[in-house]
């Protein structure tokens, strides 16, 4: 079974971010980068389904130079090679010029299986992996917590609101996993030493046969006018715990007549 | 080929009736249609839809368009997409509202996709804009840090709309709403996975997202065993336990239970946040509510700036104590 993981590699969480009121965008030139904690857990799912039916893993990721340290990170886990679109005019691509870019890439090699997270860890969107099935001509399951895979065929438990659906489909299929499914493995010495040896493939638009006004900003269909700060809650009063502090927030709450 | 227009809300139904999230889309559609001067539709997707469409009209919808296929009794997303896209060329809305729940996640893109428009996801407030009559969507990006207001250039505009961030409409409308049959073709061919079982986990007590008092635990608690102990003082308040992600990633607790942008919004009078940071993903799901207060070890933790009353220290001595205090100011 040969598995592609579509993963994004995003300011690392100790990073503060930045906003640029020119772009409206988040600052990602110079700061560094990491491996999605949610793309992660997709890799993982691939190897681990790699390992037990065979075949590849290929990742493919989309962004500026700063995010080799994750392609790196993926491949010292034990994908076997990296495909990368890295191309200015991508930039300020909205998730269908990203889906139509991240299409075209995985079209690239043969495979049965696309594997995604359900969305990043840091846009948050959560619009991607749909519109790529669409563009793949596959079925798309979703919030995937648990993922088996038999001869031509994928089953998953689908997260739902109450509980679990067990939901099947034939392969080729896109599946969208949760970001609890499993915990990703950490890169060992020789996973990072034959990191250094694996392929990673740099594509950009036109080699993937997009025109310039059909990804990046022009290609948009929707348009950020302004970017700004959440309003913040204001802070109230912070104690600290003496033997006392399980009473203090409860007669707060008494006084305040929550409680 | 008509200029579009009208309000489209796309309801979801629980046990024939509208869903909560269905009534507040009525809600915010019905502002957008009064400031836009258009009217208000809704579309039911599923078959016996007349008592919902009958809600839908006295929440103010001025036609019910009916999409009846027995495939789409099923949370079958491509049988949805399908019908959907049928409604809609045929309707030719301005704006299309879904609620961002677990099938509306799915449908927003999809739907998106084949009418080659756009799309705002997660949106947080609607507004007209004055003279352009543009939709001015306003929602949260890059983990809950910033707020982005967008527009979309082509129609309709499809939007997802977050759950329990507008108000329900009121049943009181005494429009004599038109009922529409809508004849929706969905091919076998559309329909490339299915749901083979549906397993319900039961939770005891009160739900989490109607709970009035809602005890949150999080990655500091370090392991299954403490949220027993949070079990308890939910109980006390008539609450429910709900969790961060990080403490649903680790297994402690279902996945079900978790608050925040990736997991449930809860809206709760009072939200107990024990162990956890107060990261803004976390924040997203709970900021609704009309009073936090907060335990954590950590001075610094940012929950600390947003609780009304917050405790530095060890959740394993405060909140037994807390939930002591409690017992004797209940009883």
């Amino acid at each position: 079974m040969n598995i592609v993981v579509c993963g994004k590699i995003i300011p690392a969480s100790t990073v503060t971010i930045e906003l640029d009121p020119n772009t409206k965008r988040m600052v990602r030139k110079g700061v560094t980068h990491e491996l999605d904690p949610a793309a992660a857990s997709a890799v993982e799912e691939g190897l681990r389904l790699s390992e037990k039916h065979g075949g590849a893993v290929t990742l493919v990721t989309m962004g500026i130079s700063e995010v080799t340290i994750g392609i790196r990170n993926a491949l010292a886990m034990g994908v076997a090679s990296a495909v990368h679109i890295l191309d200015d005019a991508v930039a300020g691509s909205d998730t269908l010029g990203t889906a139509k870019l991240l299409a075209a890439a995985i079209k690239k090699q043969p495979f049965d299986l696309v594997l995604c997270a359900t969305e990043s860890s840091d846009s948050y969107s959560g619009i991607v992996h749909g519109q790529l099935a669409q563009l793949l001509g596959i079925p798309a399951l979703t919030f995937a917590k648990e993922v088996t895979a038999d001869g031509g065929r994928i089953s998953i438990h689908r997260q739902s609101e109450n509980g679990y659906d067990v939901v099947e489909s034939t392969l080729p299929a896109l599946v969208a996993v949760s970001s609890g499914i499993n915990e990703p493995r950490y890169p060992q010495l020789k996973g990072i030493m034959a990191a250094k040896k694996k392929e990673i493939k740099v594509y950009t638009a036109a080699d993937l046969g997009l025109a310039a006004d059909q990804v990046g900003e022009k290609g948009a269909r929707e348009k950020v006018l302004t970017i700004g700060r959440p309003p913040k809650r204001e802070a109230g009063k912070v104690v600290t715990d003496e033997g006392e502090g399980g009473k203090q927030i409860a007669d707060f709450l008494a006084e305040i007549k929550v409680i | 080929m008509s200029e579009a227009n009208g309000i489209l809300i796309v309801g979801e139904l629980i046990d024939a009736r509208l869903s909560s999230v269905t009534s507040e889309l009525l809600n915010a559609g019905g502002q957008l249609a009064a400031s836009l001067g258009q009217p208000l539709y809704a579309v039911l997707l599923g078959t016996n839809l007349q008592n919902a469409a009958q809600e839908a009209m006295s929440n103010g919808a001025s036609k019910v368009f009916l999409a009846e296929h027995p495939l789409l009794n099923e949370e079958q997303v491509e049988a949805h997409v399908t019908a959907l896209q049928q409604v809609a060329e045929q309707v030719q809305p301005s704006i299309l509202l879904i609620g961002r729940t677990q099938l509306g996640r799915e449908l927003g893109p999809r739907l998106a996709f084949r009418l080659r428009v756009g799309l705002a996801q997660d949106a947080v407030a609607l507004t007209v804009e004055p003279g352009t009559q543009r939709l001015l969507v306003t929602r949260p990006v890059y983990g809950g840090n910033a707020l982005a207001v967008v527009t979309m250039k082509r129609k309709p505009q499809i939007v997802t709309v977050r759950p329990k961030v507008f108000e329900a409409a009121t049943n009181d409308k005494t429009t004599e709403g038109e009922l529409v049959r809508v004849a929706v073709e969905i091919p076998n061919s559309v329909v490339r996975s299915r749901v083979v079982e549906r397993v319900a986990q039961e939770t005891a007590g009160v739900k989490m997202e109607e709970a009035r008092v809602v005890g949150g635990g999080g990655r500091g608690l370090g392991g299954p065993a403490p949220f027993a102990e949070l079990e308890k003082l939910a109980k006390l308040l008539g609450g429910a336990v709900g969790a961060s992600r990080p403490a649903c990633d680790a297994g402690w607790i279902d996945p079900r239970f978790q608050i925040g942008l990736t997991g449930k919004t809860i809206t709760p009078e009072l939200y107990i946040a024990v162990a956890i940071s107060g990261a803004c993903q976390h924040m997203a799901g709970c900021s609704g509510a009309k009073v936090i207060v907060a335990v954590n070890h950590d001075t610094e933790a940012e929950i600390f700036k947003q609780a009304r009353y917050g405790v530095v220290g060890d959740w394993r001595k405060i909140v037994p104590a807390f939930t002591e205090a409690i017992r004797e100011l209940v009883s």
